[in-house]
């Protein structure tokens, strides 16, 4: 009998769905691994078989009856988790991580000692020897990983729920959990796991689910499935006509010419070149450095580089402040976080940044509102009133103010972090044909995306990221997503695992 | 001068300017006053007097000054916990400053007027350290006023050598008139405070730096974002903290002519609660001196009404002003939520 069974499950965040459709078993003594790029609904369906998030509609079962729907309720009944950010308490001990709320115990008194002792025992299994008395804060992110497993395997579950949990593992480590798989699986214990590392899927996995905007594209046993066409299947589809006409390729001039950029712990010895009137698309996986790369080039994190040429004359990386002054923009991916005041009025968001470069002392209200009615006009922000806050915007119009902010400083080189997340297929043609009209207009572009897709829709050049370091450079016909996802999961290099374990 | 549709406060709520209970949260602060003082009226005569009047406009003068300066570092998400103790401290310094530089520039104008210089630098620097200190150093408001306030008060102890540090009898006349003088009728002290509060709702409404003050305590990184010199503007807040006090404290030192170790005890604790009842936001993000100012007059009058009625003792004033800021935060968290 099936473990556990999703039956037309689907869920959404708000009006944004995320999954539909999901009909998917997982057998006991079975290895399923989920794949798909960035934004697929992988974590999502992860959340809600351990009970984390409830499903929209749908139904889950669990050994024939309803699933538990709470993370508590899962835990119970054998559903454990791994996150991708670790759940762990940093100043407490080794030993009281693994055991965390099922502590030992020994009248009122927790047993340290035996817990201890099970905790280098669960470790031992994972290969792991890192010491049960050290508090983990001074242990390396390697080791996380394998206290969250080991804290996993502790609860004795039936099935367990692996995010990424290869992310942050040398291959050694990596074999080493594949092992304890293979023995779980042998105990008829289940586990579902998410990789990038296509490799590693097909090494590991039992059976391999292939999911794609929120839905399951292709189920298959990992022996009759290549690495490559899982990646086809992952991105496999015909490019939608919501992206604007490709402009015909002209020689361009480069504005700026960076070589040897490195930022401590997330970029190294990136060499690049941007051109006016071009769109460049920065492809990779999420954490490769694609954010990083240009946080570090306009001073809005520690850096250093070989050469910096903006306009043909030689200068060094420029300051937080100063890449505005320069011409130089980032519109941040992290709209909430990081660009938008959502608390304030949306004349004061929009004039933000050019009023920070550029304002005089004195604050003039009917420009701003002038500079407001302008960028509704022109930017077709949908908006019943004014004077609203930020916050009370859709996601899509949210976006759109966000674009209107910062190309207020009127840049000649526009970075566009992530432009499209969070926002409906209406908002996002309109946003696509912005970045075009800018391109059109000799400006230079670069837009940085996890969508495949949007990628290969906009770019007339593409660099995909891996690991912090440029993996390789697409252009003109040349851009596939196959190329690329080939690219990001390092399948052109020959030796995948010496790669992986540096 | 009331901005409606502002008073979101940093919530992702549409603006709820053109409700009836937005309307009622802006003005919330004035209805207040305006109660305490009918209540004032009805329970003492002489409550609604002009003597009474402009003693308590006066007596809330100095920590009114203060509280002005806290409501720009509270907004840009700051904290000053040591406004009393350097209070003492710059009283304490200024006052030694003048008994020795009277032999050289005399009793008169000259006098008094390198007094304040001496106390302005005197704040503006305390002030700079503590912003450098939160800024640069990257410690926590919270602790590096909190040891601020340590310490000032204890080196004016030390100063005082535990006891008070005097004004010479032949100064006083000098620097009699800043606290007890008039213009046109009006106290000297109701002046300068009026004069800041105008100047600092204009600069935090109106002025650039005010934006960007208001937008650093309300998503700190994305002011970064937005070009906004993050760093600069968060120190020249407590810069701006420590001329306040320093302003204040040229107006008390004429009206004792003595600094003691418990010179400007407590005032903290009023400055800050003046500033949440006017209705700035604790977490920063939105600020009004305005609302500041009729929060030290709530202050000022319910220690007037405890004098006058004799109905608690007054020495339960720092009892009422502890609930009060408590009961506001949670007025302003229930509107946050709601």
């Amino acid at each position: 009998m099936a473990l556990l069974t999703f039956r037309d499950i689907a869920k959404a965040y708000g009006t944004v769905p995320v999954l539909k459709g999901i009909d998917l078993v997982v057998e006991p003594g079975e290895v399923l691994a989920l794949v798909g790029e960035n934004g697929a609904g992988k974590s999502t369906l992860m959340r809600i078989a351990a009970g984390l998030a409830p499903p929209s509609s749908g139904t889950m079962l669990l050994d024939g009856a309803p699933a538990p729907a709470s993370l508590h309720a899962a835990e119970r009944a054998g559903i454990v988790m791994v996150h991708q950010e670790f759940c762990l308490a940093p100043h407490l001990t080794v030993a009281e991580n693994v055991f965390l709320g099922r502590e030992i115990t020994r009248g009122l008194f927790t047993d340290r000692k035996a817990m201890e002792t099970r905790a280098r025992d669960l470790l031992a299994e994972l290969g792991s020897a890192a010491p049960v008395r050290a508090r983990l804060r001074d242990l390396p992110v390697s080791d996380w990983q394998m206290i969250e497993l080991a804290k996993a395997f502790a609860r004795q579950p039936k099935l367990i729920l692996m995010d990424e949990p290869t992310a942050v593992l040398s291959a050694t480590e990596a074999g080493n959990l594949f092992a304890r798989m293979r023995a779980f699986r042998a105990a008829g214990g289940a586990v579902i796991f998410t990789s990038h590392r296509l490799d590693e899927v097909k090494a590991i996995a039992d059976r391999v689910a292939v999911l794609r905007d929120g839905q399951i594209v292709r189920v298959e046993r990992a022996h009759d499935i290549s690495e490559d066409a899982m990646a086809e299947a992952m991105v496999g589809r015909p490019l939608a006509e919501i992206y604007p006409p490709r402009r015909g390729a002209a020689a361009r001039k480069p504005l700026l010419s960076v070589a040897g950029l490195t930022a401590p712990g997330a970029v190294e010895e990136a060499t690049l070149e941007i051109r006016e009137g071009e769109v460049l698309g920065i492809s990779g996986l999420v954490g490769s450095g694609r954010t990083e790369l240009f946080e570090a080039l306009f001073g809005l994190r520690p850096a250093k580089c070989a050469s910096f040429m903006l306009r043909g004359e030689k200068r060094r990386l420029p300051a937080a402040r100063e890449a505005w002054g320069l011409k130089l923009a980032y519109l941040t991916e992290d709209r909430k976080g990081k660009g938008l005041l959502l608390g304030k009025p949306l004349a004061e968001n929009v004039a933000l940044t050019s009023g920070a470069i550029a304002g005089a002392a004195w604050i003039d209200r009917r420009a701003e509102r002038r500079g407001l009615e302008a960028a509704v006009g022109r930017y077709d922000i949908r908006t019943g009133r004014l004077d609203v806050t930020a916050g009370a915007l859709s996601g899509g119009n949210q976006q759109k103010v966000l674009i209107a902010k910062t190309l207020g400083v009127e840049p000649d080189l526009v970075v566009f972090d992530e432009p499209t997340r969070g926002v409906d297929i209406g908002a996002k043609q309109q946003i696509y044909d912005i970045i075009a009209g800018l391109a059109a207009a000799g400006k230079a572009i670069v837009v940085i995306s996890s969508e495949m897709q949007e990628i290969v829709g906009l770019s007339d050049r593409v660099l995909v990221m891996r690991r912090g370091r440029i993996a390789g450079e697409l252009s003109g016909e040349g851009i596939t997503e196959t190329d690329i996802i080939r690219f990001a999961m390092g399948l052109e290099e020959k030796d995948p695992q010496e790669e992986a374990s540096h | 001068m009331t901005d409606i549709t502002a008073t979101s406060a940093g919530s992702a709520a549409a603006s709820p300017g053109r409700t009836l209970v937005g309307l009622f949260g802006a003005a919330g602060p004035l209805i207040a006053l305006i109660l305490l003082m009918l209540v004032g009226a009805l329970m003492s005569d002489s409550f609604l007097g002009a003597e009474n009047l402009s003693n308590v406009f006066t007596r809330s003068a100095i920590i009114g000054i203060i509280a002005v300066g806290a409501t720009f570092v509270i907004t840009a998400g700051g904290l000053d916990l040591s406004v009393g103790s350097l209070s003492a401290l710059v009283a304490g310094m200024t006052i030694m400053f003048m008994n020795s530089a009277a032999a050289t520039l005399g009793d008169g104008w000259q006098l008094v007027a390198a007094g304040i210089l001496f106390s302005l630098a005197i704040g503006a620097f305390a002030g700079f350290i503590n912003g450098f200190m939160i800024v640069r150093g990257r410690v926590e408001a919270f602790i590096v006023t909190l040891g601020a306030m340590g310490i000032f008060r204890s080196v004016i102890t030390w100063l005082a050598d535990g006891g008070s540090i005097s004004l010479d009898f032949s100064l006083r006349d000098a620097a009699r008139p800043i606290y007890y003088g008039q213009v046109l009728g009006i106290a000297v002290p109701i002046i300068v405070l009026a004069v800041i509060a105008v100047i600092g709702e204009l600069t935090l409404r109106r002025m650039r730096f005010g934006r960007h003050v208001a937008a650093i305590g309300s998503n700190r990184h994305v002011a970064f974002y937005s070009a906004i010199p993050v760093s600069r503007v968060r120190i020249l807040t407590y810069v701006i903290q420590g001329l306040c006090v320093a302003v204040a404290t040229v107006i008390y030192v004429p009206r004792l002519g003595a600094a003691t170790p418990s010179t400007g005890l407590m005032w903290e604790l009023e400055a800050i609660a003046a500033v949440i009842i006017g209705g700035t936001a604790l977490s920063g993000g939105f600020g009004r001196i305005w609302g500041t100012i009729v929060g030290v007059l709530i202050l000022g009058f319910i220690s007037n009404i405890l004098n006058l009625t004799g109905f608690v003792s007054p020495y339960l004033n720092g009892a009422f002003q502890g609930a009060i800021i408590i009961i506001a935060v949670l007025l302003q968290r229930d509107r946050a939520q709601g």
